[in-house]
C-alpha cells in the first residue's frame, strides 16, 4: 500500500519537491481521468436517484431522499416539509397530495386535520441516500433476470460456436495445403470490408425463411463464424511449428486429434482473445437482437435497455439502473483478463 | 525383419525436381546415413520414407511391401526431428506417452514401457517436467524416447544433434550409437556432417543435387570414391585436387597445370594417355619432400600439438593443404616442395568427374 502511494505521487525531482512539470503531468492525469471516469460515476450515481431527482434542475451531484413519516390513517409513508414561511411557518408538516400550487398537507401529530400550504412557503427535508428502489424494481415489475439469462445465453453459446467454427476453419487455412487456399483466406478476409448494415436485409429474409426470428438462436447463429476470429487464429496457428504435427502424425494421431489435443491447446492464448472479444461483441450486440426479437419474452438486456425509452415518456430511473447491472459483467470480464488480452493481442500480432 | 528399399524414387515440387530417381536398398538392422551439403534433398528423402511428403514417382518398399499409399502412422517407422518436435504443452510423460494411447495400448502397459524407456535414456527424473524446463541434450533424449518406446520397426533420425553444443554433440553420437547396437533395429539417420556420417554409419548414402552420388560403407567411400563430390565431401580436411594431363606417350607422367610434372601410378587406373585428369591426394598423404615434384608456398601454418596443418598454394594458385602428424618446422612464407605416395592417388576424369579407378576383381 505503501509502495502504492509512493508510485502514485511520484515527483520529477526525487527530493519529493513539486516541479511546473509535477502540475502539469498530474493536472493532465487528473483531466483524463475525469473524461474518461466522469460518466461512468454520474451515471452510476444517478442510478441511485429518484425520478423526480434525475428531472430536478439544476442537477445535484450527490444522490438524496426526502424524508418521509407514516402518518395514522394514511397507508402510504407521506413526505416530510419544513414550512419556512406564511401561515404555519416554523412547523414541520406531511404533504398528503399536490393539487397545482397548493399542497394538502397534515401535521403528524394531529393526523386529522388537513392543511393547505402553498408550495413556495415549504422547503423538502433530504438527506443523501440511495434509491435502490430503482434495483428492486428491475426484478419486481420488468422481467431483468428473463432478459439476463437471454443475454448470457447468446452470449455463452454464441462464444462457444464461435470458438469452434473459427478456430476449425482456421486449422484449416494455415495448417493445410490446398487448391484455393489463398482464394478462400481473401474471400474471408475480404468480407471484414464489408459493412453489416449492406447485409442487414439479406440476412434478415434468410433468418426468416430459416424460421429463426424471435428465437435465440436466430441470434446466435448469423453471426457465428466472424471473419476477424478465422484471421486471428490462423495467425497465431502459423507460428505453431509443422514439425510437432509431423510428430503427432508419426505418432498415429488422427486429423482430428491433432486439431482436439494439439492446436488447440497450443493456441490457448490466441483462443482467449477471441473469446474474451465475442463475449463483448455478443453482450453489447444491440442491432441484430432489436431485428431478429420482437417478443418481450426473448430481449436481451441492450433491447430492454431500449424499450426503457418509451415514445412519450422514458422512465430514467430503471433504465439507468438496468444500464449499470448490464455494464457489470463486461467490467468483470475486463478485470480479471485484460492480462489476457494485452499479452494475446500482442502475440498475435506481433509474429 | 525391416530392409528398406527406394526403387527410382522420385519427387518434384512443380517444374522443379527435387529428387532425381534414387535406388537404394538398406538391410535389416543397418545404420545408414544419409549425407550431403543443404539442399542436396536427404531430408526430403527421409520425409519421403516416412510417409509425410508423398512421393511423385517410383516405390517406397518396406520389408518387400510397397508402402506408397500406407498413411505415415502405418509405416510403423518413428521419427526424430530437428528441432525434436516435443509437444510443448504436455509433460515429458504426456510426450512418450501420445504415441502408444493412439494405439490403444492398455494403461498398465503404456505406463511400464514408459518406465523402461525413461530409464533407459536416464530421464525418468524428467518425467513430470515440460519440454521448455528440460535442457537441449534432454530434449534430445526425450525425442528419442518417444520414438524408440513405440518400438518401431525403422528409426528415422532428421539431423538430431545439429541444435547441440559440440561436446554434447559427441556425447549424444555414442548414445545413439549404442542404442542402434542394443535394439538392433534398422536405423536412417539424416546429417550434413560427414563427420558424424563416418563415426555412425554401417552405410553413407552421399547425396547431391537429388541423386545418389555413392552408397557404401565408410571406408569404401572414403578409400575408393566414385566421383570428385564424394572424394571432396568425405573426409576431413578436403582431399586436394590438382589439374593436369597426362603425357602424351607415358601413362606414368602427369603434365599438372603449373607445368610440373610428377608421376603417377600405372596400375589401377583406366586413364589414358594424353586424357584431361584431375589428380586428389589426401593432406595427410602429401608430405614435404625435398626431392617432391610441387613447389608448394605456404600461407599459413597451424600447429596443434600433436598434428599441424599446413595451408598453401602451387604456383598456378590451386590452393592446397598438408595434414602433418608432430610439430613440423615450416614457417608460412616458405616454399617447400611436397611428393605424395602412388598409392594414395585418386584420378578422376576432369570433364565427368568420375573415377579413374579399375574396377577391382
Amino acid at each position: 500500500m505503501a509502495n502504492a502511494t509512493s508510485f502514485f505521487t511520484r515527483t520529477r525531482s526525487k527530493s519529493g519537491r513539486w516541479d511546473w512539470t509535477d502540475y502539469a503531468s498530474y493536472g493532465y492525469l487528473l483531466l483524463g481521468v475525469l473524461v474518461v471516469f466522469g460518466p461512468v460515476i454520474w451515471l452510476l450515481l444517478s442510478s441511485f436517484k429518484t425520478e423526480a431527482e434525475i428531472q430536478r434542475f439544476p442537477p445535484r451531484f450527490l444522490p438524496y431522499v426526502q424524508q418521509t413519516v407514516m402518518v395514522d390513517g394514511y397507508d402510504e409513508p407521506l413526505a416530510v416539509y419544513d414550512i419556512v414561511s406564511g401561515e404555519f411557518e416554523g412547523r414541520r408538516l406531511a404533504q398528503i397530495r399536490r393539487v397545482g400550487l397548493i399542497s394538502q398537507m397534515v401535521d403528524p401529530d394531529e393526523p386529522g386535520e388537513r392543511l393547505k400550504v402553498d408550495i413556495d412557503d415549504r422547503q423538502a427535508i433530504e438527506s443523501v441516500g440511495l434509491a435502490t428502489e430503482n434495483y428492486t424494481e428491475l426484478f419486481e415489475q420488468f422481467s431483468f433476470l428473463k432478459y439476463f439469462w437471454n443475454s448470457a445465453f447468446i452470449t455463452v453459446v454464441a462464444t462457444a460456436i464461435t470458438l469452434l467454427v473459427n478456430s476449425m476453419a482456421a486449422f484449416g487455412l494455415s495448417k493445410y495445403q490446398f487448391k484455393g487456399r489463398n482464394v478462400m483466406l481473401i474471400i474471408v478476409v475480404g468480407s471484414l470490408m464489408i459493412p453489416q448494415t449492406v447485409v442487414l436485409v439479406p440476412l434478415f429474409i434468410v433468418t426468416k425463411e430459416l424460421g429463426m426470428l424471435n428465437s435465440l438462436w436466430g441470434v446466435i447463429i448469423p453471426g457465428a463464424a466472424t471473419p476477424t476470429g478465422v484471421f486471428l487464429l490462423r495467425q497465431y496457428m502459423l507460428t505453431i511449428p509443422d514439425e510437432i504435427l509431423d510428430a503427432a502424425r508419426m505418432d498415429k494421431a488422427s486429423e482430428w486429434k491433432i486439431f482436439w489435443r494439439i492446436i488447440l491447446p497450443l493456441s490457448a492464448p490466441a483462443i482467449a482473445v477471441l473469446a474474451i472479444l465475442s463475449v463483448i461483441w455478443r453482450w453489447n450486440d444491440f442491432l441484430w437482437p432489436l431485428i431478429v426479437l420482437s417478443e418481450n419474452q426473448n430481449f436481451t438486456l441492450q433491447i430492454a435497455l431500449n424499450s426503457f425509452q418509451g415514445e412519450m415518456t422514458t422512465k430514467w430511473s430503471n433504465l439507468l439502473a438496468m444500464t449499470v447491472l448490464t455494464l457489470l459483467p463486461i467490467t468483470f470480464v475486463f478485470m480479471f483478463l485484460q492480462k489476457y488480452i494485452a499479452t494475446g493481442i500482442a502475440s498475435t500480432g506481433g509474429k | 525383419m525391416a530392409g528398406i528399399g527406394l526403387r527410382d524414387v522420385r519427387k518434384s515440387y512443380g517444374d522443379a525436381e527435387v529428387i532425381k530417381g534414387i535406388d537404394l536398398e538398406i538391410a535389416h538392422g543397418e545404420f545408414c546415413v544419409f549425407v550431403g551439403p543443404s539442399g542436396c534433398g536427404k531430408s526430403t528423402l527421409l520425409r519421403m520414407i516416412s510417409g509425410l511428403e508423398p512421393i511423385t514417382g517410383g516405390d517406397v518398399v518396406i520389408d518387400s511391401e510397397v508402402v506408397n499409399d500406407v498413411a505415415p502412422a502405418d509405416r510403423g517407422l518413428a521419427m526424430v526431428f530437428q528441432s525434436y518436435a516435443l509437444y510443448p504443452h504436455m509433460s515429458v510423460r504426456q510426450n512418450l506417452s501420445f504415441g502408444l494411447e493412439n494405439d490403444n495400448t492398455p494403461k498398465a502397459e503404456i505406463v511400464s514401457k514408459v518406465d523402461d524407456v525413461s530409464s533407459m535414456l536416464q530421464i525418468n527424473e524428467l518425467l513430470d517436467r515440460r519440454p521448455k524446463d528440460l535442457s537441449g541434450g534432454q530434449r534430445q533424449r526425450v525425442a528419442i524416447g518417444r520414438a524408440v518406446v513405440r518400438e518401431p520397426r525403422v528409426f528415422l533420425f532428421d539431423e538430431p544433434l545439429s541444435n547441440l553444443d559440440a561436446e554434447l554433440r559427441v556425447e549424444m553420437r555414442g548414445e545413439i550409437g549404442a542404442l542402434h547396437k542394443r535394439l538392433g533395429n534398422t536405423m536412417i539417420y539424416v546429417t550434413h556432417d560427414q563427420v558424424e556420417a563416418m563415426t555412425m554409419a554401417d552405410k553413407i548414402a552421399v547425396l547431391r543435387l537429388g541423386e545418389l552420388e555413392q552408397f557404401g560403407p565408410p571406408l569404401e567411400l572414403y578409400n575408393r570414391p566414385a566421383n570428385l563430390f564424394v572424394a571432396g565431401f568425405i573426409g576431413s580436411p578436403k582431399m586436394n585436387f590438382m589439374k593436369g594431363r597426362v603425357d602424351a606417350s607415358d601413362r606414368t607422367k602427369l603434365a599438372l597445370a603449373t607445368g610440373e610434372t610428377i608421376a603417377i601410378p600405372s596400375d589401377g587406373f583406366m586413364h589414358e594417355a594424353g586424357q584431361e585428369v584431375t589428380l586428389g591426394i589426401r593432406p595427410n598423404a602429401l608430405q614435404p619432400d625435398d626431392a617432391g615434384s610441387m613447389t608448394m608456398e605456404v600461407r599459413s601454418v597451424e600447429q596443434l600439438g600433436g598434428e599441424s596443418y599446413l595451408y598453401g598454394a602451387l604456383t598456378d594458385g590451386t590452393s592446397i593443404t598438408i595434414h602433418s602428424p608432430g610439430q613440423t618446422t615450416v614457417n608460412h612464407g616458405e616454399k617447400i616442395s611436397v611428393s605424395g605416395p602412388l598409392n594414395e592417388m585418386h584420378m578422376f576424369d576432369t570433364a565427368t568427374e568420375l573415377t579413374l579407378r579399375a574396377e577391382e576383381g
